[in-house]
């Protein structure tokens, strides 16, 4: 079993049942500021214990680490308006609600400001509002408070069954005798091409730890009930039982490609896995990104501990009569059939089923019982 | 408000030439692209074990149960 990132595992749980906040300063927050707090009290974000602080938010912007140099490529921070902070100060405590029931408690170590364009061109490569990350990043309050938080009452959450968190799969883990273990990062139901990876993988460890990522979502993308039905359906039919665990991890897309690659490994070595599968174009969105820079980008973290395994586009081969990759391939492309997620989409949509060798028939029929399987 | 000035928080730890040669060897065609990177490394990933190993005295009987309960309960868990 790995260490938790920065070698210990956060635990900033301390809940009760009832928590007064009358007199106290309360800064409502959103859902994916509410599951940042949830995260880090959790340890899914280990070693953080709370928001950003400035400096830790410039080593982040400039090397990609912490100010202790552990690798970190996400920001994870708060954002308010001065008028929300209702006269709170540096060294006050504050309580953070948000509208599914958290409540939690944050120290406010720091207070600051940074520009945002730069934070957006640092994180995502570009200053593009057409970029979705951009574009929330320029949507974000003008200032920023870093701290410890405390969770002091957990959030509703709708697939309460499907959360288990890093506390819980390491012990699941350990429990099922699994050593190696390998993530699977997803955001979509799974169709044959993700099954070949998934085995591929399996094939050389322990357990396989499909972990698909329910958050905020763009229209048309598949509604969370649906991917996970669809995973269960894939699962059930197709995979030894006690080889795969699923569950879900509540955080948003940022669609930050490479940077969001390492912050995914990050996360899963935190759950207690080993290694970690990282496809083409990986968080990727629209042409933004080079399809392989999320694979070349751990060339420059030797001390991440998770073993990333890279895999480059595959597809179904009529000649072969299965699911390859150019590695292995040696036919053309007019033997090959790609996996399409928009081909897909497009015949889901018409009430189709997709032919066997793009998508399992179960997967199919599963994903064509919800009466609108797309979020509007 | 202001953007803040990053303060630069490194400090210089002096090590025998010999190790630090024996180190420069031992990262050549590594992605540790200086001695202090390495040495950073190692120190950290000293102090990481440390703390694992107090971490782990964390959980206590009763809350390795609970978790195991309730993982059981949703069949995760013969």
């Amino acid at each position: 079993m790995p260490k938790p990132h920065g070698g210990r595992l956060v635990d900033r749980c301390r809940l009760r049942e009832d928590v007064d906040i009358e007199d106290a300063i309360a800064l409502k927050v959103n859902r994916d500021r509410s599951e940042d707090v949830e995260n880090i009290a959790h340890g899914v974000f280990s070693p953080l214990e709370g928001f950003l602080c400035y400096n830790d938010l410039e080593n982040v912007l400039e090397n990609m680490r912490l100010d202790d140099d552990t690798p970190w490529t996400i920001p994870i921070i708060l954002d308010v308006n001065k008028d929300e902070l209702k006269g709170a100060k540096e060294g006050d405590t504050i309580f953070l609600i948000a509208d599914n029931g958290m409540v939690a408690e944050m120290e406010i170590e720091e207070i600051y400001g940074i520009d945002k364009e730069r934070l957006a061109e640092k994180v995502y490569g570009t200053k593009d509002p057409s970029h979705p990350g951009v574009s929330m990043t320029y949507d974000m309050k003008d200032l920023f408070i870093g701290g410890r938080i405390t969770l002091l009452k957990e959030g509703k959450k709708v697939f309460e069954d499907y959360v288990l968190w890093p506390k819980e799969t390491r012990t699941l883990f350990r429990e099922k005798g699994w050593k190696d273990v390998v993530a699977f990062q997803t955001r979509n139901p799974p169709h044959v091409g993700h099954e070949y990876v998934q085995k591929a993988a399996l094939t050389f460890v322990d357990g396989l730890f499909i972990n698909p990522l329910i958050g905020r979502k763009k229209k048309g993308d598949f509604r969370d009930e649906v991917i996970l039905k669809a995973y269960d359906s894939l699962i059930r039919n197709y995979y030894p039982k006690n080889r795969v665990v699923m569950s879900i991890l509540c955080t948003s897309m940022k669609y930050a490609g490479p940077r969001e690659a390492i912050h995914h490994a990050i996360m899963r070595k935190n759950f207690g896995c080993t290694h970690f599968i990282v496809g083409r174009d990986h968080a990727g969105v629209g042409n933004f990104y080079d399809p392989y820079a999320a694979h070349r980008i751990f060339d420059e973290f030797p001390d991440l501990e998770i073993i990333p395994l890279f895999f480059r586009s595959f597809f179904y081969c009529k000649r072969c009569g299965g699911v390859v990759n150019e590695k292995i391939c040696p036919h053309g492309k007019e033997d090959h059939i790609n996996f399409s997620g928009t081909k897909i989409r497009q015949m889901l949509r018409e009430g189709k089923i997709p032919p066997a060798e793009m998508m399992r028939r179960e997967v199919a029929e599963t994903i064509l019982s919800f009466d609108n399987p797309f979020v509007e | 408000m202001e953007d803040k000035k990053e303060e630069k928080k490194f400090t210089t730890i002096s090590i025998p030439t010999a190790l630090a040669e024996k180190i420069k060897k031992r990262i050549e065609g590594t992605g540790f692209h200086s001695l202090s990177a390495y040495v950073t490394y190692v120190l950290r990933e000293l102090l990481a074990s440390m703390e694992e190993e107090e971490a782990s005295e964390a959980l206590t009987k009763e809350e390795e149960e609970k978790i195991k309960e309730r993982l059981r309960a949703l069949g995760y868990l013969d």
